[in-house]
């Protein structure tokens, strides 16, 4: 055991809580994507640290259906917002409200 | 040294982290982030992952990051204007409820490490090469496998649905 796995899991709150505050401040929705990548790949860090001190193998396979899922969401949410954009001309989240009126 | 380079690496992860999410400039905050990705593949070959280290190599920074980088070239986004700031104030409340979480999650580390202590862990044997991981696979896993492969045919065909000029 070279580093304590609670070091792994603390590093990996912290980047979560990066992701979180970059999801929340951020008004750009491509920043805000970006931080959802960083969410995703604090948990992934997780699940290797928890995949490494158990000797097991199962949370690496997780990790990879993580990954294929984070490949999904980017493509569609990537469309997602380039329509967007081709509609408003703005990628910035607070001024997209068509739902609210 | 292995646990020397593990916390280099991850500071140089936080600090790119930290600089994608404060950077007014999204093309600077992609460059960032492909660099976030590679320090943390280091991260993972340190523990011993290495098929999801090189995935993550080839995946994350290369192949999503190369979309984030299309997209933000494709949008012509401009940087934030200095006026809005980063942080409105009507928002502190937000801040707030990350320090929240971040006090739930240590609570959950602590419980999380507790219950590893008391797990019969002990050494880790060889798991993080390719063999082990493709043999658990395509033997346990094979119809969550094979359901990916699904999910990733409809996001084909959402994003040319949606990305498509006349519906």
């Amino acid at each position: 055991m070279v580093v304590p796995i609670y070091h792994v899991l603390i590093f990996a709150a912290l980047l979560f809580v990066i992701g979180v505050i970059g999801v929340l401040f951020r008004r750009s929705a491509i920043i805000v994507f970006m931080s959802i990548e960083i969410m995703l790949n604090a948990v992934n860090l997780a699940f290797i640290a928890f995949s490494r001190y158990h000797g097991n193998v199962n949370g690496q396979v997780f990790v990879f259906f993580i990954m294929t899922l984070a490949a999904v969401e980017v493509a569609v949410g990537l469309a997602i917002i380039i329509s967007l954009f081709r509609n408003l001309q703005t990628s910035d989240i607070t001024e997209i409200h068509m739902m609210k009126h | 040294m292995t646990s020397i380079l593990f916390y280099i690496f991850a500071v140089f992860v936080l600090g790119a982290g930290l600089f994608v999410v404060l950077n007014r400039n999204p093309i600077y905050s992609v460059v960032g982030l492909v660099f976030a990705f590679m320090n943390l593949a280091a991260m993972y070959f340190l523990l011993e992952a290495y098929f999801i280290g090189i995935l993550q190599v080839l995946i994350y920074a290369g192949a999503i990051m190369v979309l984030f980088l299309f997209v933000v070239m494709l949008l012509n986004v401009q940087p934030d204007k200095p006026r809005p700031g980063l942080v409105h104030l009507d928002r502190w409340w937000y801040a707030l409820m990350a320090l929240v979480f971040v006090g739930v999650f240590l609570v959950l580390v602590g419980e999380g490490t507790r219950m590893l202590l008391t797990s019969p862990a002990g050494e880790a044997i060889q798991t993080g090469n390719v063999a082990s991981v493709g043999e658990a696979l395509f033997t346990q896993y094979l119809l969550p496998f094979e359901i990916a492969s699904l999910l990733l045919t409809v996001a084909l065909v959402g994003t040319v649905f949606l990305a498509k000029r006349k519906v």
